[in-house]
This record gives C-alpha cells, sequence and structure tokens, in this order.
C-alpha cells in the first residue's frame, strides 16, 4: 500500500511538472514565433497588424539614408517588384550595404513604414538569405509569365 | 602527388576500419579468436593512417598548393601560418577529415585502455567505432573530397573568411570534435550492451571515465564558441540560441545527464535502460547537429555549403544510427531488469530528477530548433522561434534543477533523511541568503529571479564547499577526498559561478549605440569613455580604421581601447574587431561601427558584470570532470558483480 501510495505522489508530481512545463511553453512559443514577409506580401496586407515578423528584400540602390551625426537610418527594401521603406535606429551589421540581402525584425507603424529593432545581413558576401533568394525567384518567375 | 598520397591513405584507412568493424561484430558472433585478434591491430593501423592523410592535407595548406581546391578556397599566400594550419578545418571537407581523425583517435584510446574489459565485449565496441568510422569516411569519398585538383592551378587562394582568422578558432572545432565524437563511445559502449543483453556495472565503470572525457571536451568547445562569438561577432552577446549552438548545446545537456546516469548504473545497478537510451540520444542528437549544421538546412557562419546529397547522406546515415540501435533497444532492453528500490528522499530521486530535467531541457530546445524546419518543409510558411522562447524553456526545468542540485549532492544513496540533509544545509542557506542579497544590488535594483538566479549560483558553490567540510569535520583531509568526489564537487562549482556569471550579466548589462566624434565623451557605469581619435591602420592582410578609446574611472586612467573595423583585401568583407577590457567583475566593450559622416562614428559601448564568470564556470566544470575522470578506481581490475555495493558508502558518488 505505501508502496503504491509513493509511486502516485511521484507519478502527480511528473504528470504536473510536464502539465506546466508545456502550458508556458507554448504560450513562450506562441509568443515568440516570427513569420517571414516580403514587402509584396506586406503591401497587400498579409502581414498582421501591430505584430512583430521579419521582412527581407534587397536593399534598393541609393537608398540608404542616415541622419547626419545620428544613428537614426533609412532604407528601402524590395523584392523587385514591391519596396517599403525600413527606418532603424542603431549600429548596422558589418555586411548591410546596397544591394544586400536583409532580414529586418520589427512591425509596421501607421504610416507604412517598417520600424526595425533588428538589421541581419549575414557574414558572407556572396550570402543571400535563403527566404530571400525565394521570394526573388517567385518574383521573378511571375514577371516572366 | 602529395594530395593523392593523402586520398590514398584515407582510402586505406577505410579499408582497415572496415577490417576492424568486420572482425569485431563477426569475430564476437561467431567465437572467432584469430579475427578478435585483428581488431586492435586495424584500431591502430586506422588511427596511424588517418592521422596521415590529415598531415598530407595540411602540408598542402602549409605549402600554399592552390593546385588543390579546397586549399585555394581556404587559403591565400598572405594568409599566416598559424591560420595556415586553422584552415585545414575552417570548412567543410577538411572540418570532416579532422573528424575522423578524432574518431581514430578515440577508437584507438579505447582499444588499448580498459585492459580488464573481455576481448569480446571490446571487440564488439571496437566493431561499432568502425562501422561510424566507415559511414562518415564513405560521406567524405562520395561527397566532400579535400583532395580534389584544381585545373589549371589557382594562382592565388580566395583566403580564409575573415569572421574565421582568431585563435579561437584554433582550438574551437578540434576541442568540440573531440566531445562531439567522443559520445560515439557512449553510443558504441550502448550498442554493445545491447547486443550482449546485459549492463553491469563494470560496464558504467568503464564507460564514465570516457563519458566524462568527451563531456569535458564539449564543455570547453562551447565554451569556447561562446567566448569566440561575444568578441569576434563584434556585438558582446554570448549566446543566441542559434540552431548551430543548439546543435552542440544539446548534446552537452544529454551528455551531462548521461554522467549523472551513469554514476547510478555504477553504484547502484539502476537506471540500466535509460542510461543506455540516454548514450544513443546523445550521439544522435551530436549526428542531427551535423545533419542541421552541413545540410544547408541552416544558414550560418558554420553552415559552409549547402549541397542536397550531402544532406541526403547525412539524414539517411543518421537514420541507421538511430534506427538499428533504437530497434535492439527495443529488442533487448527489457531484458535488463531494475535492481533494488529506493526511497523518495534519496540520491538515486535526486540523479532522476536532474536526469528528468535536462532531457526536458535538451527535448523543448530541440523542439524549437525544429519546428521553424518542419513547418518550412510542409511549405506553411517561414518562421523562426525567437530566444525569448529558449530563455523560457531552458529556465522552467534547470532553474529547479541547479536549487535541488544542493539538497542532493548530500543526500546518502537508497534513503537520505531531512534531518540529516537540514544539519548539513543549514550552514550554506544562511549564508547564501544575506551573499545573494548582496551580489543582487551590488549593480543595481534587481527582481526576484534575479535574487533566484544570484541565489542558486551561491548555493550551489556553498554546499559543494559544506560537503567537503562535512569530510573534514569526519576527520578526513581535503586531499583524502576521493578524486570523483573533488571533482563532481568541483563541477558543480563551475556550475555555481556559471549560473552567477549568466544571471548578472542577462540582468546589469547596460548597452548603448551611440554616434560620436573624435573628443566626445560619454559616461557608462561609472566610467568616463572618450572616444581620442580614429586613425587607419593595416595587418597582414586586412586594412583597418582603428578608433583609440580611453577609459577612466573618477579621472583616472583604467585602460585604452582599439576597436577596428577591418576589410580583408581578398575577400573584402567588413569585420568587427571589438576592443575590450576584461576583468574579473566586469568586462568593458567598445564596438565600432560605421562612418555616419560629419565626422562621427557609431560605437556599441556595453558595461558587462560578471560575464567572464560564464565561461570561467564552464572551464572549471571541465577541469572537474577531468579530475574524476583521473579517479584511480577506473584503472582497478574487474570487480565482482554486485547489483547493489557499497549500500554503506553514504555520500560517495
Amino acid at each position: 500500500m505505501k508502496k503504491r501510495y509513493q509511486r502516485g505522489i511521484r507519478v502527480a508530481l511528473v504528470l504536473a511538472g510536464v502539465g506546466i512545463a508545456v502550458a508556458l511553453m507554448l504560450r513562450a512559443f506562441d509568443e515568440n514565433i516570427l513569420y517571414f514577409y516580403t514587402p509584396r506580401q506586406v503591401v497587400a496586407g498579409e502581414a498582421p497588424d501591430g505584430r512583430r515578423f521579419r521582412l527581407g528584400g534587397l536593399v534598393t540602390l541609393g537608398s540608404i539614408e542616415r541622419e547626419p551625426g545620428s544613428l537614426k537610418v533609412s532604407f528601402l527594401v524590395t523584392d523587385n517588384q514591391k519596396t517599403l521603406t525600413v527606418e532603424y535606429e542603431g549600429v548596422l551589421p558589418d555586411l548591410f550595404r546596397d544591394g544586400q540581402g536583409v532580414i529586418a525584425h520589427g512591425a509596421m507603424n501607421d504610416k507604412g513604414v517598417f520600424v526595425a529593432d533588428e538589421v541581419l545581413a549575414k557574414h558572407d558576401e556572396n550570402y543571400m538569405p535563403p527566404e530571400v533568394a525565394e521570394a526573388l525567384k517567385e518574383v521573378h518567375g511571375e514577371n516572366e509569365s | 602527388m602529395i594530395p593523392e598520397l593523402g586520398l590514398f591513405a584515407l582510402v586505406l584507412t577505410f579499408c582497415l576500419a572496415f577490417i576492424q568493424s568486420f572482425a569485431g561484430l563477426a569475430g564476437a558472433y561467431w567465437r572467432k579468436p584469430e579475427w578478435l585478434a585483428l581488431v586492435r591491430p586495424m584500431a591502430s593501423g586506422q588511427f596511424v593512417f588517418a592521422a596521415l592523410s590529415f598531415g598530407l592535407l595540411t602540408w598542402s595548406f602549409i605549402v600554399n598548393d592552390f593546385s588543390v581546391e579546397y586549399v585555394a578556397l581556404n587559403s591565400n599566400t598572405e594568409l599566416p601560418f598559424f591560420y595556415r594550419i586553422a584552415a585545414v578545418w575552417a570548412a567543410h571537407e577538411g572540418s570532416l577529415l579532422l573528424w575522423i581523425l578524432t574518431l581514430s583517435a578515440w577508437t584507438l584510446g579505447v582499444a588499448w585502455a580498459n585492459k580488464d574489459m573481455p576481448i569480446v565485449f571490446r571487440a564488439r565496441i571496437l566493431g561499432v567505432l568502425g562501422l561510424i568510422n566507415c559511414g562518415f569516411m564513405l560521406f567524405v569519398m562520395a561527397t566532400s573530397n579535400p583532395f580534389i585538383r584544381l585545373l589549371p592551378a589557382a594562382l592565388e587562394g580566395r583566403d580564409l573568411n575573415p569572421l574565421l582568422q582568431d585563435p579561437a578558432l584554433v582550438i574551437h572545432p578540434p576541442i568540440l570534435y573531440a566531445g562531439y565524437v567522443g559520445l560515439a563511445v557512449a553510443f558504441a559502449f550502448a550498442v554493445g550492451a545491447l547486443i550482449e543483453g546485459k549492463v553491469t556495472s563494470n560496464w558504467a565503470r568503464w564507460l564514465r571515465p570516457w563519458t566524462l572525457l568527451a563531456w569535458a571536451f564539449l564543455t570547453v568547445g562551447v565554451a569556447l564558441g561562446s567566448w569566440w562569438a561575444y568578441y569576434e561577432l563584434g556585438w558582446g552577446g554570448w549566446w543566441f540560441w542559434d540552431p548551430v549552438e543548439n546543435a552542440s548545446f544539446m548534446p552537452w545537456l544529454m551528455a551531462t545527464a548521461l554522467i549523472h546516469s551513469l554514476a547510478v548504473t555504477e553504484k547502484r545497478g539502476l537506471f540500466k535502460s535509460w542510461t543506455v537510451l540516454l548514450a544513443i540520444c546523445g550521439f544522435s542528437l551530436s549526428l542531427l547537429g551535423t545533419f542541421l549544421v552541413r545540410s544547408g538546412v541552416l544558414i550560418s557562419v558554420h553552415a559552409f555549403a549547402s549541397d542536397p546529397a550531402r544532406g541526403l547522406f547525412i539524414l539517411i546515415f543518421l537514420g541507421l544510427c538511430i534506427g538499428i540501435a533504437l530497434g535492439l533497444y527495443a529488442w533487448r532492453a527489457p531484458a535488463f531488469g531494475s535492481g533494488g528500490g529506493f526511497k523518495v528522499l534519496s540520491r538515486e530521486s535526486f540523479l532522476l530528477l536532474n536526469n528528468l530535467m535536462l532531457v526536458v531541457a535538451a527535448g523543448l530546445i530541440l523542439i524549437g530548433t525544429l519546428y521553424p524546419l518542419f513547418i518550412d518543409a510542409l511549405e506553411m510558411g517561414k518562421i523562426s522561434v525567437g530566444p525569448p522562447y529558449f530563455n523560457l524553456v531552458f529556465l522552467i526545468p534547470t532553474l529547479p534543477m541547479v536549487l535541488l542540485l544542493g539538497v542532493g549532492m548530500h543526500s546518502t544513496w537508497k534513503r537520505a533523511r531531512w534531518e540529516m540533509l537540514w544539519l548539513r544545509l543549514r550552514t550554506p542557506l544562511s549564508i547564501a541568503v544575506p551573499v545573494a542579497l548582496g551580489i543582487s544590488f551590488a549593480w543595481g535594483r534587481p527582481s526576484v529571479l534575479t535574487f533566484v538566479g544570484v541565489f542558486a549560483g551561491v548555493w550551489v558553490i556553498l554546499s559543494a564547499l559544506s560537503e567537503v567540510r562535512q569530510r573534514q569535520k569526519m576527520g578526513r583531509s581535503f586531499f583524502a577526498l576521493p578524486r570523483s568526489v573533488l571533482g563532481m564537487l568541483t563541477a558543480h562549482i563551475g556550475l555555481g559561478l556559471f549560473v552567477l556569471g549568466t544571471t548578472v550579466t542577462s540582468v546589469f548589462s547596460i548597452e548603448k549605440d551611440l554616434a560620436l566624434r573624435a573628443g566626445d565623451v560619454v559616461e557608462l557605469a561609472g566610467y568616463q569613455i572618450k572616444l581620442e581619435t580614429l586613425r587607419n591602420t593595416e595587418g597582414p592582410n586586412f586594412d583597418a580604421v582603428e578608433g583609440v578609446v580611453t577609459i577612466r574611472r573618477d579621472g583616472e586612467m583604467v585602460t585604452t581601447l582599439y576597436p577596428q573595423k577591418r576589410v580583408y583585401r581578398v575577400q573584402t568583407s567588413p569585420m568587427t574587431e571589438a576592443g575590450i577590457e576584461a576583468g574579473w567583475t566586469r568586462d568593458l566593450f567598445v564596438a565600432l561601427g560605421d562612418d555616419l559622416g560629419n565626422g562621427s562614428w557609431s560605437l556599441r559601448i556595453q558595461f558587462k558584470p560578471l560575464v567572464r564568470f560564464i565561461w570561467l564556470g564552464a572551464l572549471v566544470m571541465a577541469f572537474g570532470g577531468l579530475l574524476s575522470m583521473s579517479d584511480p578506481r577506473y584503472r582497478k581490475k574487474r570487480q565482482a558483480e554486485a547489483p547493489a555495493p557499497e549500500l554503506a558508502e553514504g555520500t560517495a558518488p
């Protein structure tokens, strides 16, 4: 009897622990998933309002504008079909430059500008974020057909 | 000629490894002594030729033989000698060759150490290790040959990725690989035990030192990677929950669970099937990591080349390894049986909880890492899982684990007593609370979580120290403690330091992105940081802009830092080289951003208290593992099998 009782306690403890962990995990999961959108999808209204997401595309040549002497910068991100303005304040990554594929984390503001809190450009000059590469390929296909 | 010889040596290695595995597994099955006698010499030969093959590739790098494609892609005549050697394992093909060499070294160790191991069992283990190495050699020869010629030869090499031109790169991959690959030994032991159909305490005693060694390597390897990311990726983060980092961290969690579970299997004859399962999962996760990193599924600094054939090969290999091992497990493990029972309050229970928490943590990280890949494969959108998820799901299981660790360390086998635990732990508790309060308030206003984190760290350290004091009270001197106990305590102190460092750094770091001109001064955490001037400079294979930044505290000079923005001449990619003033209690971190025009530059300045404790803790942990491994007990002659020995021993691990 006593043994069974002890085992019962053990099982209950484990189940309770797992249950709490799963509940917290699901919540954390839901809150921290970032979806990826291209400028075309954003313009078409597919991106969620007021929720953070990842925007990817190419930095339009000559579109990088800095406010002199400050960290504020704005640039255009394009998928060769639609273009969005991105604003960012902070230090940009090493490989951020004209014509590069970038991914920005942030959300749209009510003026239709994407306000980024993080900008990523990866470590290789030949590198193109896979999402961006694919999006560009799609656009390319549509333009031809 | 040299590269062809290298490839030839690799083919020979493959043949020797194949004979080794066939002779080992078939010889053990049909009990052929003459086959069994072949196994050890083959293991030695395998190591010699793997080393030769690796050495010949290294030679091609040293002499800048750009007629070898791999050398041409990853080296350059301007590249310093030191980095030319490190470049051997800087990309996919060469790093696989390193992997093969490492596995050969482990095989050699298993073949010639453990003199008291039955010859049949050793043959089985070596057979499994040989098969794994054969798989990797096939992979290299079929998809990733580093010796391929480039015709016509290149005049100049494309140079090593500038990010990798760093002293840590020289040691990070070999050490990490030693750990990754070392888990193959545990895997082979598990498969060997499944073939024989029994797990004994001798089995656990033989496996423990190998697992400890692999775990220590893995610990140092992961810590080096984190340290490297901290100063070389330029922005002062030390862990990003990047899939590649997770790929190395999950096997670490499993290996940690395994060394604890092995303790129970050795001392008490319990958790047998569980230990075997952990050994299988540990290596499977390190193979999964290889797949993630090498298949091009992921993009990061580690994901060298994306070639679908490579991904497919590793996936099939992974499937075979896991499939066969788990199939054997399902077939044989139920026969292992379980030893004696234990009470709810006992060391066994605490170790069980430890295992549960570690596995849950690894599982949750695995979900977060793989989920985006699944969603992508199912074409349901492209998502990424952010670091807050990982931070939370990692803390949920591990924070209680660390808090319980102090109690677990002082619990006795089979049955512990609350009164006894209270007697031993009240002193650490009564010191830990005020110390934790003090540290929490040292850098600002803390939250509850800060206090809990700091308390957990201090508490673990103090309860480990209290164990030493208990022993002294019983009249034994510090040095008379068994090395395995000393090692265990040391590793736990390391964990405490790590928890302390992580908590304080996460909560009290200050980070500022600023636009500064020469002469500007900013105030950060009581330091006056002044950008004195900016100047041009150059290195052997790069040009750079260098900032001269002086740091003062209350007018007194602390140090001068020279953060750089480098442009490497061959690959023309810019690189941030941070200036770091390291200290026991805090790091000051200055990184140069971009030219903003008007003579001003963007700078990232950070104050990171106790950040060094993170890596220091990891090093102390690894040292504890090595100390524990050196316990003479592991080199004793085979002992008579006893399912539940040393019941009265109390606090031994």
